[in-house]
């Protein structure tokens, strides 16, 4: 039906869209390993990252990317003060009492997005947000380039802190045996202030590569927490290797599904290989059976 | 004593005090005021164009009052009652339930079609006489309300204007263009625009090779135009609002599509002063058919001077339409000489105003729609909006087939 001159450009474009994705469903994904659960807030803490973003860029001039080193430092220590004063503290030890209280921040968060900033859409221009990088035959805008390679980057440094540092053991240690680690003489309840630092971390990056092609208002995270939900079922619940993959894939699946079915239907694959992974392979791609 | 004497002259002044503070209210009441109602979507996706449409609304409020008020009501002044709809037609229906409890007489709005038709309805249920300043949906004026007015022309005029312009257009080239690609919005506006075109364009000669549908927003329009690429049309046809509009053509600039003509119905960028001057690059050549000012009427020459004075102001179709609507509404009260809402409906629906800065002629309202109303056609040329038909009001020859 196309030709390659188009399917081409439309795969790049969207697995440029699928790293931001990967990294936003790291975070989740990150969460979940540990904390085992689903945390409902990950969607109203990029938006707020995103604001973040962008208030930098309109009142200080920062560039985006020079963001980068204010927002990853910030979004990690308000993921490590929510969760050792707030979430963790509320949950009472329950993981069910987790999920309803991620659930009750996001919708603190976000009326508060709505309060503060009203429900405008929100968008800066930087000098490249229009340069385009051909690649073969496609012309590529820079920020998706960059997207790109700043969330592998990214994607690696947390694979390589949970492979090679005592952090990154503990953390894997607590993930897999709660009572074995406290017994060890693991701090759990900062390690996993630490999980939800690093999670958050990643939507601080996110944002950052995010804004100088997107927009932002007070609903904007939805979007991206429901798929990236998706990833993280498709990928395999916990599973780093899982969320990379699974988040390039959709990023690819909801451009080509964009081209063929036209962009308000572009996303319907996204939700047909949901329910697909939940019927044939409810462990995921790179998931453990249970 | 002393502490009684000092009571007494606490009471004498305070009352001397209440009093004055109380006169004003007094004297405000006397020379009546006429509450006028200005609901625009100042905020949501559609915040730029609502922000120029309350300017506008604004300025023509504050000029008639400048000039002396309404006459006929010795000389009452108007007062806004300004709305905001969110950009949500439910909203805008609110504000109008609002507005009715604080007594207005009249409602200016909605500027998007889908949120005039909510207001329209919620103010016909209380009789409220509802000027429309650009809500291009002909629903608006077809459903039978006798309290609503648009002073500018539907969407069925405009495309109408437009697929006979293009023709005429395509004509004088020596018929270049045979292909069409149709891009629009979601919302009541661009599917209208573009199933009309989608359905009469064959008729008129022109394969039209795709129809497609975004979002608002959408932050990303490389897909669809991949797909314009693939298609590679004559000429493309984008019904959107402005910040789809504007990214939509830099998207196209960027990868290299180069239509011989970027042709639009009301495009929300187009005939847009801001859009030229932020991205000439991508506007120059631009052709569109949309609401604009009679270029041979110095008022509005005027007019467009007081607005670019303005920090970050741009003289748009949303500005002078809402500051004809005010004076179309003032015209009907001034000759009601009533601020009673059925009076004014009256005044409206009689209305043969024709001291405006539009290209209409004498106003006249058959169901609602003044009938004189059109839209012209105009190109951007070397960084200007130019007009190039109708003959009678243009300013420039049309640049067809674009070969910037």
């Amino acid at each position: 039906m196309f030709e390659l001159s188009i399917l081409w450009p439309a795969f790049l474009n969207g697995l440029t869209t699928g790293a931001v994705y990967a990294l936003i469903a790291l975070g989740l994904t990150l969460i979940y390993g540990v904390l085992h659960i689903i945390n409902f807030a990950h969607g109203a803490a990029l938006m707020m990252a995103l604001y973040g973003v962008y208030y930098l860029q309109k009142s200080l001039g920062l560039d985006p990317y020079v963001s980068l080193l204010v927002m990853v430092p910030a979004m990690f220590a308000a993921g490590y003060l929510a969760y050792r004063y707030v979430i963790g503290v509320a949950s009472h030890g329950r993981d069910e009492n987790i999920l309803l209280v991620t659930l009750g921040v996001a919708i603190v968060l976000e009326n508060l997005a709505l309060f503060l900033f009203k429900s405008d859409t929100r968008t800066i221009d930087t000098a490249y947000t229009f340069t385009t990088i051909p690649i073969g035959t496609a012309m590529i805008a820079l920020p998706k380039i960059v997207a790109f390679f700043g969330a592998a980057a990214a994607a690696a440094i947390l694979l390589l802190i949970m492979r090679a540092t005592d952090l990154g053991r503990a953390i894997r240690a607590c993930a897999r045996e709660r009572q074995g680690a406290r017994l060890v003489g693991i701090d759990v309840e900062h390690v996993f202030a630490m999980s939800f630092g690093i999670g958050l971390g990643c939507l601080g990056a996110a944002a950052c590569f995010l804004l100088p092609a997107y927009y932002v208002n007070p609903g904007v995270g939805n979007g991206f927490v429901l798929i990236a939900f998706t990833i993280v079922v498709l990928g395999g619940m916990g599973s780093f290797a899982g969320a990379l993959v699974g988040g390039l894939l959709i990023g690819v699946v909801e451009s080509l599904g964009g081209l063929w079915l036209g962009e308000s239907l572009g996303q319907i694959g996204i939700f047909l290989i949901f329910i697909a992974v939940l019927l044939f392979r409810p462990q995921g791609l790179f998931g453990a059976r249970a | 004593m002393d502490g009684n004497k000092n009571r007494r002259q606490f009471l004498i002044n305070t009352t001397a005090l209440a009093a004055s503070a109380a006169l004003p209210l007094g004297v405000r009441a006397q020379t009546s005021t006429v509450k006028v109602g200005v609901i625009h979507p100042v905020t949501g996706f559609l915040a730029y164009s609502g922000n120029l449409s309350r300017l506008g609304a604004q300025m023509a409020i504050d000029d008639l009052n400048k000039a002396g008020g309404i006459k006929s009501l010795g000389g009452a002044k108007l007062e806004a009652v300004l709305g905001d709809a969110q950009s949500k037609p439910e909203v805008g229906a609110a504000e109008v339930e609002k507005m009715n409890e604080s007594g207005v007489s009249a409602i200016v709005g909605a500027y998007a079609s889908a949120i005039c038709l909510a207001t329209t309805q919620a103010a016909a249920r209380h009789g409220i006489p509802h000027v429309v300043d650009v809500g291009v949906a002909d629903q608006i004026v077809e459903r039978g309300l006798k309290n609503t007015f648009r002073f500018a022309p539907g969407y069925k005029v405009c495309a109408d204007t437009a697929m006979n312009d293009l023709v005429l257009l395509n004509n004088l080239a020596g018929k270049p263009a045979k292909t069409v690609f149709i891009v629009h919005e979601e919302s009541l506006f661009g599917t209208g625009t573009a199933n009309l075109l989608a359905q009469q364009l064959p008729q008129l000669g022109f394969e039209v090779k795709e129809v497609v549908k975004h979002a608002n927003p959408t932050r990303d329009f490389n897909n669809i135009v991949l797909r314009v690429k693939a298609a590679n049309p004559d000429i493309v046809i984008p019904a959107n609002y402005y910040n789809e509009y504007a990214l939509f053509v830099r998207t196209m600039k960027q990868q290299n599509v180069r239509p011989k003509a970027i042709y639009s119905v009301l495009g929300g960028a187009a005939s847009s002063y801001k859009f030229v001057k932020e991205f000439s690059d991508a506007a120059n050549g631009v052709i569109d058919v949309n609401h604009w000012f009679n270029p041979k009427d110095k008022r509005a020459w005027a007019l467009k001077k007081r607005v670019d004075a303005m920090k970050d102001q741009f003289f748009t179709y949303e500005v002078y339409l809402n500051y004809s609507a005010v004076h179309l509404l003032a015209d009907a009260i001034e000759r009601a000489k009533s601020t009673k809402r059925e009076d004014i409906i009256n005044a409206l629906a009689s209305s043969t105003w024709d001291k405006h800065i539009m290209p209409y002629g004498p106003t006249k309202f058959v169901n609602g729609q003044n009938e004189g109303a059109r839209p012209l056609m105009m190109q951007v040329l070397k960084n200007d909006i130019k007009v190039v038909l109708p003959n009678t009001y243009a300013e420039s020859e049309p640049a067809f087939p674009w070969k910037g």
